[in-house]
């Protein structure tokens, strides 16, 4: 362990944290602007959390500790993801402590506690939304799972940081599995991250809500925390599609591309919201019993993916 | 891998396509997109037909793929949008067997198809063999979609998509069968088609539906009292 790994950790961690906020804000700018609404700013997101901080936090009487406790717990694990997922540089010391496998344990854990939260105050909006998140979740945690190993089969490892400096430094060529992968791992993130086909995230209609029912009773910092956290994990999951499918650009152990990086970086995440908010305005909600469909289909491309690099080595 | 010709990568990515639409059509609820994805499998496979032509000179092919074209994405797709019109079956059909399931069946299949293509594909020794896999996978998905399927349209389009996965398996394991060979299959499929299109006339007039469960019986006489139009 070096100290400029250190130093690129430390900085991947922090560039995460910051831009997050930012990314929420660029997606919901270009909702708006496709929808021909007047959009907000771009900074939306950083005053709403600011000023949840300084609101007072009020907790129901009879929410136990794992209430409190959870925004903590959810905060810290998509903190852990961003440190795992190299986005800026491939040096990163903290990745040799997780692989893919346990990225997806992480998000699992993040996805338990605040489920748990959300029936521990004992409303019934809480407790709809928690069991329409473990019944998205149990979907979509092993298609995303296959989209990791069918990554992880083409480049010999399990480790996401060789995953990424493998896919980087291969031939041009055509690959139908990283192309099937590339879907799945599409609808698996718009049905984890709460976006249209599955959710709504800009709703508080109470009977097609599902991430927004769960975090009702947060008030104050609680809510803040939470917000950011979802914030992370729409930053995280970007950067893993950015890692498996364009991973080109990034910086990687005694480089010094870190302009390049940072530029790849913005460059494709803009791209990235961008085409997040075309598929959120062009597709319409599913009703919830059509999920497992969605996710199916999901699940599915990321299974023939695997198989397709089996028999065609490609 | 990088050692694969961009043609043969070509071959792999359309037969990628092939597997995906053979899914697709498995999964579909409506008879006209039904249709639609048929024309889009009859293309993919026109595409790895003359790309296959192309990378391995056998000017034979470019005919086959030219045949293809014409009969299977222009001519029956043409002929089947005509007969849903004529015979008015646009809704939605059931299956006998829910969606998911019927994928994650699918899936078993093609993991059974991949297993036994392997030593098939080791005593080939053209340079797209390892597509007999995918091939032989999609003449068993459409067999899985004729088995769920209960109307007679789908059954037809899962009958003509077997055909081309095994156009698809010969392409892909001999470089395509003699020219007579090709011209008969072809020529078969139309006229089968026109033929069964006869049939679903006739059928619906018997029993006033398309749904196959009232051949299942033999019986004299036509419909009985209790024979339910659905």
């Amino acid at each position: 362990m070096s100290a400029t790994g250190i130093v690129s950790q430390l900085l991947q961690l922090a560039v995460a944290l910051a831009l997050a906020p930012m990314l929420l804000g660029w997606v919901n700018q270009c909702r708006a602007w496709l929808q021909g609404k007047r959009a907000p700013p771009l900074l939306q997101p950083y005053f709403t959390i600011r000023k949840l901080f300084w609101k007072d936090v009020i907790v129901a009487a009879n929410a136990s500790a794992i209430f409190r406790l959870t925004p903590y717990i959810v905060f810290g694990a998509m903190c852990c993801a961003a440190a795992i997922v190299p986005s800026l540089v491939t040096d990163l010391p903290f990745a040799t402590a997780a692989d893919a496998i346990a990225l997806v344990g992480l998000f699992a854990l993040a996805r338990v506690f605040i489920s748990l939260a959300a029936m521990d105050v004992g409303t019934a909006f809480g407790s709809l939304g928690a069991r329409r998140e473990m019944f998205i979740g149990f979907l979509a945690e092993p298609a995303l799972l296959m989209v990791l190993f069918t990554a992880s089969l083409i480049s010999g490892s399990t480790s996401l940081p060789a995953i990424v400096e493998s896919l980087a430094h291969r031939d041009i060529a055509i690959y139908p599995s990283l192309a099937f992968a590339g879907v799945a791992f599409t609808m698996v993130s718009l049905a984890e991250n709460a976006r249209i086909p599955i959710d709504n995230p800009a709703t508080h209609l109470e009977l097609t809500m599902v991430h927004e029912a769960m975090i009702l009773e947060y008030s104050g910092r609680h809510l803040a925390l939470i917000e950011w956290a979802s914030a992370l994990k729409l930053f995280n999951y970007s950067c893993i599609g950015i890692a498996l499918f364009l991973p080109f650009g990034i910086a990687e152990v005694s480089d010094d591309w870190r302009a390049i990086a940072w530029s790849a970086l913005v460059v494709k995440l803009v791209v990235g919201g961008a085409a997040l908010a075309v598929i959120e305005t062009l597709s319409a909600k599913l009703r919830i019993f059509r999920a497992p469909e969605f996710l199916g289909t999901a699940f599915l491309l990321a299974v023939l993916a695997m198989l397709v690099n089996q028999l065609l080595g490609s | 891998m990088a050692t694969l010709p961009l043609y043969a990568q070509l071959i792999n990515l359309f037969a990628a396509v092939l597997l995906l639409l053979a899914f697709a059509m498995l999964a579909q609820r409506r008879i006209l997109t039904l249709i639609d994805l048929f024309a889009a499998q009859g293309f993919a496979l026109a595409c790895s037909t003359a790309i296959v032509a192309y990378g391995t000179r056998q000017p034979h092919l470019y005919a086959s793929a030219a045949l293809t074209l014409v009969l299977k994405v222009i001519a029956l797709p043409l002929i089947l949008h005509r007969l849903i019109r004529r015979l008015d079956v646009r809704w939605e059909f059931e299956q006998l067997i829910n969606i998911p399931a019927t994928m994650l069946i699918g899936i078993v299949l093609v993991v059974f198809a991949f297993n036994l293509a392997v030593p098939i594909s080791q005593l080939a020794s053209t340079v797209t063999r390892s597509t007999l896999g995918i091939a032989l996978a999609s003449v068993l998905l459409s067999f899985l979609m004729m088995i769920t399927r209960r109307k007679a349209v789908p059954q037809v389009i899962a009958f003509l998509s077997m055909e081309n996965g095994l156009f698809f398996a010969a392409t892909s394991a001999t470089y395509g069968m003699p020219m007579v060979v090709e011209l008969g299959i072809a020529l078969d499929v139309l006229v089968g088609v026109l033929i069964l299109g006869v049939f679903f006339f006739q059928i619906r007039e018997q029993f006033d539906s398309l749904d196959l469960r009232h051949l299942e019986r033999l019986r004299e006489g036509g419909i009985d009292e209790e024979g339910e139009s659905t």
